[in-house]
């Protein structure tokens, strides 16, 4: 093979029978599609390269894994709940009534080569995949990416994050085994625990009573054709945007506001990002050729009476089983003459406000800041420390859902009982987030004052130096003006000023926002200065 | 690379007003620290080892080839085990041999393309940092003007603002277009009332109770104290839709001391000598109630750990739901099988809107 290098060293006169055919090829291609343009534009486009931009990349990568191990389950899948008599090779479940859906995923798994790999990748990657699009989420909210121009594909993306759940609820109900099947049937309940229509909504999304027969075909249909259709045009929407908005950067020495940093799609990025797409798709069928996931065949035909305990669904399904768990004893009244079932609709409620407070967070922080300007620069999470705080309670809310999912197995494990783990966690859901609120604050401005101590001082060196007068002293590593710059680039802001408007008066709105200004912004450390480091350079 | 001006960054709050060459609104005011550091610009590229050394770009060169190479035989190995580790019908080890090895040479074979690849970028391929200048967003002045040209032509030439007659009457075809398919829903579920389904099982007046799932009769007394069983319905069997009506009709049946029972007047003769018989399906979101602790004579729900007490007509004790398990009544026949009374006196399983 030829590297790079050795094509730049040796430029040939006369075009080899390669290069014109490569010519030819290109040359109709361009004569029929402008596509010089196109790569004339995007070829040399530069990306920024740093390890926390990679968890997008792994949501991506680990979505074309899904895509591909999932076309092969369709060949052999049947999405029927015909009764059948399972006449596979699995031995202890031969001659038992099951459905073809639940006979035809044993078949995948026992009697087809390669059909249990297939179906263990596309679980496992389903998992990686909700699992990175959370982190890369997480990423995007904590540096402050979601800032203008950016609000939009933080919509969009959150927007993926829900259609990968949905994606990944459907097809764990397809196998219709005892485990999904259990799963649809709390779904049921939950429809039927809407007002007014719950009976209906459920009655048309079984196709009659639960189970019925048709809803393993029609989640089949959703979980192949509409939701995937939406998905991918979402994700190519998501990355269409940010090719135009161009990716955001970290504070370095010279990175600014206006420019990219980093490396060219062709022919650096191009080969780490390719590269990386075999690692993660490497690495997924590594785990699923070693770890079983999803053993349906452990679990049985879907069954209304047997279940068994400790039953747990897929991560990412988890807060919301939590917030079933929860919910406070006796919350289920009649009402004029209707049954209210505000244990079943309070974590609807409550987790539909979560999600709508995280989809519309970069408006409500773009009006309390009121801050109109384009930001391309990162935040290191230490430097915007309210943001900083009001995520970490929301990590907190949502894990403590999370870990309720498991509140029997917490009980089981370390011999507590469950009330006394579903009153610690309620107990947490509310006193949670409000001390991981003031503590990650709190830490993100000690971190700002040990970034400004460095910047001004440097880090201490451990060599003690005794002075001619006796007195003991530490030598400091002076930092050179690279390190120091990724400290002190960041934007310091004031709390809004309430200011009368063009007709003198101040409007209750401008209070308001003057008061949750006051609450972002008051808590900051301000960036070191040169004035500071200079003045301050006899000191050590 | 050049150093892109730095002296923009002394006053942070204006670099995009340089941008745009446009007034933007900071909103909050941003304090710019006096004497702020200058952006140094970007630092020298590194050297590696391979731009300086050409046999270790030699060896790097090999590296990646060689990896590329591991690829090739990891794709041959993966397809060769595919064919001499087949699946041998009721061998459990033998699929799991075929998945595992498969697996470890499809990955493989991914693995190295990738470390190949990144291995190549990283050492072989032309290093350092490039810089592009961002534009800013919104469209340049002329632009935007041109694009709205573009509307005020076609509202123009179309006469869709002025054509108020045609606009209107658009509109409200185009919101009206879709309610056909909104209707054609309706055919999702059967013609029957949900309601009326809802509210009545397959139990009825001398139907015997069945051991599930060897669909046996049960004699009282089999029930001894302290057992649980899980119970179906005898006409179960003959129902057309078994897994709809056993999704309702599912019981747990046990025996308790007499005395131990709490039992209301009007439930007097549901119980059979202490034998008592609830629905399975819990009251909650419908999960089957399948975990009974013997000593403490309660039900725990495993999905979401609602408890029932049983000895007290299966009340609320922990957890989400809020209505006690239906009790089915009970008695036994002439053969000394147990039989139910009566259908559940109320709708079983979750709430609905329509119960009460």
């Amino acid at each position: 093979m030829t590297t790079v290098q050795d094509s730049t060293k040796t430029p040939s006169a006369t075009p080899s029978k390669g290069s014109r055919f490569t010519g030819a090829v290109a040359n109709y291609l361009d004569e029929r599609t402008s596509i010089s343009g196109i790569t004339k534009e995007l070829g040399r486009k530069i990306f920024p390269d740093h390890w926390s931009f990679m968890l997008g990349e792994v949501a991506l990568y680990s979505f074309i894994a899904i895509l591909l191990s999932g076309t092969f389950l369709t060949f052999f899948f049947e999405p029927t709940m015909t009764q059948v008599h399972y006449d596979g090779s699995y031995v202890p479940l031969k001659g038992i009534e099951m459905s073809a859906a639940y006979a035809s995923s044993l078949d995948i798994s026992f009697d087809i080569r390669g059909g249990l790999l297939m179906r263990q990748v596309h679980h496992w990657a389903a998992l990686l995949f909700v699992a990175a699009i959370g982190l890369h989420m997480l990423r995007v909210f904590f540096n402050g990416s979601f800032r203008k121009p950016r609000e939009l594909n933080w919509v969009i993306g959150f927007t993926l994050f829900i259609l990968a759940m949905a994606e990944g609820f459907t097809g764990y109900s397809l196998p219709d085994d005892l485990l999904s099947g259990n799963g649809l049937r709390i779904i049921d309940g939950m429809l039927k625990g809407v007002p007014l229509a719950g009976t209906w909504i459920s009655y048309l999304f079984f196709g009659g009573e639960f189970p019925g027969e048709v809803i393993v075909p029609r989640l089949y249909s959703l979980h192949i054709l509409l939701l995937p259709a939406i998905l991918v045009a979402a994700l190519g929407l998501h990355l269409l945007l940010m090719v135009i908005n161009k990716h955001t950067q970290y504070a370095a020495a010279g990175r600014t506001n206006e420019n990219v940093v980093g490396v060219p799609i062709m022919p650096n990025f191009a080969a780490k990002a390719g590269g990386f797409f075999f690692v993660v798709f490497g690495v997924i069928v590594l785990i699923a050729s070693f770890f079983t996931i999803n053993p349906i065949w452990n679990y049985g035909p879907y069954d209304p009476s047997p279940i068994s305990a400790g039953t747990q669904p897929d991560w990412y399904i988890g807060f919301l089983d939590g917030a079933l768990r929860l919910v406070p004893p006796g919350l289920e009244f009649v009402l004029w003459g209707h049954t209210w079932s505000f244990n079943i609709l309070l974590p609807m409620i409550v987790i539909g406000i979560f999600i709508v407070l995280v989809i519309i967070y970069p408006f409500i922080e773009a009006w309390i800041t009121g801050d109109k300007r384009e930001h391309h620069i990162t935040e290191r999470p230490r430097n915007a420390p309210t943001r900083t705080a009001i995520g970490a309670a929301g990590v907190t809310f949502y894990a403590v859902l999370w870990a309720a999912a498991g509140s029997d197995i917490i009980a089981t494990h370390f011999h507590l009982t469950i009330e006394a783990v579903t009153h610690t966690l309620q107990a947490l859901l509310i006193l949670g987030p409000i001390i991981a609120y003031f503590v990650a604050k709190r830490i993100c401005l000690a971190l700002q004052k040990k970034d400004r101590e460095i910047a001004l001082h440097g880090y201490e060196s451990g060599r003690m130096i005794r002075l001619p007068g006796g007195q003991y002293e530490e030598v400091h590593r002076e930092l050179n003006d690279y390190e120091r710059w990724r400290l002190v680039d960041y934007i310091d802001y004031k709390p809004l000023m309430v200011r009368p408007d063009a007709r003198g008066r101040i409007s209750p709105m401008q209070r308001v926002r003057a008061v949750f200004s006051r609450w972002f912004f008051e808590d900051r450390i301000s960036p070191a200065t040169r004035a500071e480091l200079e003045s301050g350079e006899g000191h050590h | 690379m050049a150093q892109h001006d730095g002296d923009d960054l002394t006053a942070a709050g204006t670099e995009l007003d340089t941008l745009t060459h446009r007034h933007v609104s900071v909103g909050t005011a941003v304090a710019v620290p006096s004497g702020a550091f200058t952006n140094p610009g970007t630092p020298p590229d590194r050297i590696r080892a391979t731009d300086l050394d050409p046999r270790k770009d030699k060896t790097a060169e090999r590296r990646v080839g060689g990896l590329f190479l591991l690829s090739i035989a990891a794709s041959i190995f993966a397809i060769v085990a595919y064919i001499i580790f087949p699946i041998i019908p009721g061998n459990l080890s033998s699929v799991r041999l075929n998945n595992m090895l498969l697996g470890v040479g499809i990955s493989l074979a991914l693995i190295s393309i990738g470390l190949g690849s990144i291995y190549w970028a990283k050492n072989l391929m032309k290093d350092g940092e490039w810089e592009e200048h961002r534009h800013p967003t919104r469209g340049s002045e002329e632009t935007r003007a041109a694009a709205v040209e573009v509307f005020r032509l076609g509202n123009e030439e179309s006469g869709f603002g002025r054509r108020t007659l045609i606009r209107n009457s658009l509109i409200g075809a185009l919101v009206v277009s879709p309610l056909p398919a909104v209707v054609m829903f309706r055919d999702l579920a059967p013609a029957a009332d949900p309601v009326a389904l809802l509210k009545k099982t397959v139990w009825d007046k001398n139907v015997r109770l069945m051991r599930d799932p060897s669909n046996t009769p049960i004699k009282a007394s089999d029930v001894t104290l302290g057992s649980v069983f899980h119970v179906i319905p005898e006409t179960l069997a003959d129902s057309p839709d078994f897994l709809e009506e056993k999704a309702k009709a599912a019981v747990l049946l046990m025996r308790l001391k007499p005395e131990d029972l709490h039992v209301s007047p009007e439930r007097k003769d549901w119980n059979y000598q202490g034998i008592i018989a609830y629905s399975k399906i819990c009251t909650h979101v419908g999960c089957p109630v399948a975990l009974a602790e013997q000593h403490t004579h309660h039900l725990l729900c495993p999905c979401h750990q609602s408890q029932f007490d049983i000895s007290h007509e299966a009340k609320v004790i922990f957890g989400p739901a809020k209505r006690p398990l239906p009790q089915l009544p009970i008695t036994v026949d002439a053969e000394g099988y147990l039989i139910a009374r009566s259908d559940f006196h109320e709708p079983v399983g979750p709430s609905f809107w329509e119960r009460s």
